[in-house]
């Protein structure tokens, strides 16, 4: 006979439910928001019903050039993205056997997590100041700045996304049986081989889930890239400094658009994830069979 | 092929021995430590230079000297001195610094007391009440997704819903509890610290969740079959077995809110002061010895809390 929920059960459920709605509910007011009326306001109740500020939105007709922030965030994003994901695997790997200034790399990257991002990106922000200097000083006097989106933003950026990359990689390695590794190189695989026939395949899921935080954080980013980004802005930036002008909904449209984009990578990567999950259980895993 | 499959299946011992004498000689070509440097190097290069040497400069560059519009590369304390101005002068007060460190110190524990709540609780149902692993998974997603998205956003979500004319506004004037509107719902302390705990109380559930799956059930039996009551079992066996996952979590939200100048910025109207918000504004005026000076101090304060923190737990060991 099965036994029945216990009281904390319903109360722990509801509260389970109160803080999901909490989670949830201000992102769906906004996105409802952005279909509002063309003389609908910031707050409900709907003046109308219509994509009369996407419209806008699309139309550059806005503040700012969204088109053009748009472009570098998810540029930005795919690199960071790609990086995060070959240097974390890469750094996994290494993790598997001891090294020397193994625990240099780790505390590095826990305090990378750590340290607030405004000293980071202040930090960046005076290395490439204090590089700018010198390269005026003794090379170009007309040099303007190696600040940039894909120098100091970059590297900003990969501070944030990096030690999540290599925390996931631990969590990867914690649960993965090294004798199928060593199986494969007992049948006389090289290390590159069996790395690329026998891991790769078997991780490859949680891989997918290093690049999804890569790209998210990435895109969402905003406190490391407030000093260090240069002389444009990253989409986030933008939204940003519009909070503190904009009195009318094409910032809900701003926000929707860019919580599309995320949500169309989250769903991509989970559905990409499940599918891989599904095919090693169904197959088994792909351990052995690129040996031949 | 087939060979190969039942191998990996079913791995005899002498064959894993085997591979440990054959090994050293198949990688002779390059030696275990240089692959060890191939792969890791990369990665500890971009921590190298874009998080160790940024750190070495804010700590040299808080020691120099500035005017309107540069820096000036001699040795002055004047970064040091800008911050405390006043603050022996004020005494017993407390000066500008003093009061906006107090500041955030009380925004981090307000932050701190309530995320801990809500994601101890909410780990506690995915961890001990969710039986199967679909559901955990489903619903651990749940409470992830949010995260992948846009803080900035999740930010301005409270403006329809907290503003002057906002649905709680307009739902409580409407019902006759208030006669006007409430000013203190947005742009206050209290937006921010709700913000704070709706964008944060993830960072809790996480580690308090993966200390949870981890406890062996059998010892929660084993107290209830002792004679424990359920209070008796959180207390003695759940929490202290659960307190790595929650000193990790702490960290994580209170160094992020100490941190923090860009929620107390946008919540707070800019106009509430913060540890990180002086930062920014220094930076602004472009007087970054006096901002680099800010980041060491804040820098010196977050350390001390971890420390004291991680007195508690091992960390290294919990990952």
């Amino acid at each position: 006979m099965k036994e029945g929920r216990p009281r904390s059960f319903y109360v722990l459920a509801i509260f389970f439910a109160a803080y999901t709605l909490f989670l949830y509910g201000p992102m769906i007011a906004i996105y409802v928001l952005s279909f509002q009326g063309p003389q609908g306001g910031l707050t409900f109740p709907m003046n109308g019903v219509s994509t009369f500020w996407l419209q806008k939105l699309f139309q550059g007709t806005g503040i700012v050039d969204l088109g053009a922030a748009f472009r570098r965030s998810l540029l930005l994003g795919v690199i960071v993205m790609v990086v995060t994901v070959v240097l974390s695997v890469a750094a996994g790997m290494a993790f598997r056997r001891k090294f020397k200034a193994q625990s240099i790399l780790f505390y590095s990257a826990i305090a990378s997590l750590i340290v607030p991002s405004i000293i980071t990106s202040l930090g960046i922000s005076l290395e490439f100041r204090i590089i700018d200097d010198l390269i005026k000083a003794h090379w170009n006097e007309n040099f303007e700045t190696s600040m940039g989106l894909l120098t100091s933003g970059l590297g900003a950026h990969l501070t944030w996304t990096l030690p999540f990359g290599l925390l996931i990689m631990f969590a990867i390695f914690n649960r993965f049986d090294p004798r199928l590794e060593e199986a494969a190189r007992d049948l006389g695989a090289t290390p590159w081989q069996a790395f690329r026939h026998v891991v790769l395949p078997i991780i490859l899921p949680s891989v997918i889930g290093i690049g999804l935080f890569g790209f998210t954080l990435s895109w969402d980013e905003l406190a490391r890239s407030s000093q260090a980004i240069g002389a444009v802005n990253t989409l986030p930036l933008d939204l940003q400094g519009l909070t503190t002008t904009v009195t009318n909904p094409d910032i809900y449209a701003l926000g929707t658009i860019i919580s599309a984009v995320s949500f169309a990578v989250i769903t991509l990567a989970l559905g990409t994830i499940h599918m891989l999950n599904k095919r090693q259980a169904a197959k088994g895993s792909d351990a052995g069979k690129g040996l031949v | 092929m087939d060979t190969s499959e039942d191998i990996v299946q079913q791995p005899s011992p002498d064959l894993v021995r085997g591979s440990e004498t054959a090994r050293p000689v198949k990688a002779a070509r390059l030696s275990p430590s240089f692959i060890s440097w191939l792969q890791a190097g990369p990665m500890m290069l971009v921590f190298l230079a874009f998080f160790l040497i940024p750190l070495v400069f804010v700590v040299i560059v808080s020691f120099w000297d500035y005017n309107e519009y540069q820096l000036l590369p001699t040795f002055s304390g004047r970064g040091y001195t800008d911050t405390f101005e006043g603050c022996i002068a004020q005494l017993p007060d407390l000066c500008t610094i003093g009061r906006t460190y107090v500041k955030t110190l009380k925004l981090c524990i307000m932050v701190w007391a309530i995320t801990l709540f809500i994601g101890f609780w909410v780990a506690y149902f995915l961890a001990f009440h969710v039986k199967s692993k679909t559901w955990q998974m489903g619903l651990s997603l749940l409470c992830t997704i949010p995260f992948w998205t846009s803080n900035v956003i999740r930010m301005i979500a409270w403006i329809p819903l907290l503003g002057r004319n906002g649905l709680v506004n307009s739902g409580l004037v409407k019902s006759g509890l208030i006669n006007q509107p409430l000013e203190w719902l947005l742009f206050s302390e209290f937006s921010v610290v709700l913000a704070l705990v709706h964008l944060f109380t993830f960072f809790m559930v996480v580690p308090i969740f993966n200390s949870m799956v981890r406890i062996d059930k059998s010892l929660i039996e084993a107290a209830y079959d002792a004679g424990a009551t359920g209070f008796q079992t959180l207390v003695n066996v759940i929490i202290p077995l659960a307190k790595p996952g929650i000193v990790i979590g702490s960290i994580f939200v209170i160094t992020i809110v100490m941190g923090d100048f860009i929620t107390i910025g946008v919540m707070g109207g800019q106009q509430i002061a913060s540890a990180g918000k002086i930062i920014e504004t220094r930076v602004n005026a472009l007087q970054f010895p006096a901002a680099a000076a800010n980041a060491v101090i804040l820098l010196i304060i977050t350390f001390l809390i971890i420390t004291m923190m991680s007195r508690i737990v091992d960390i290294k060991k919990e990952l």
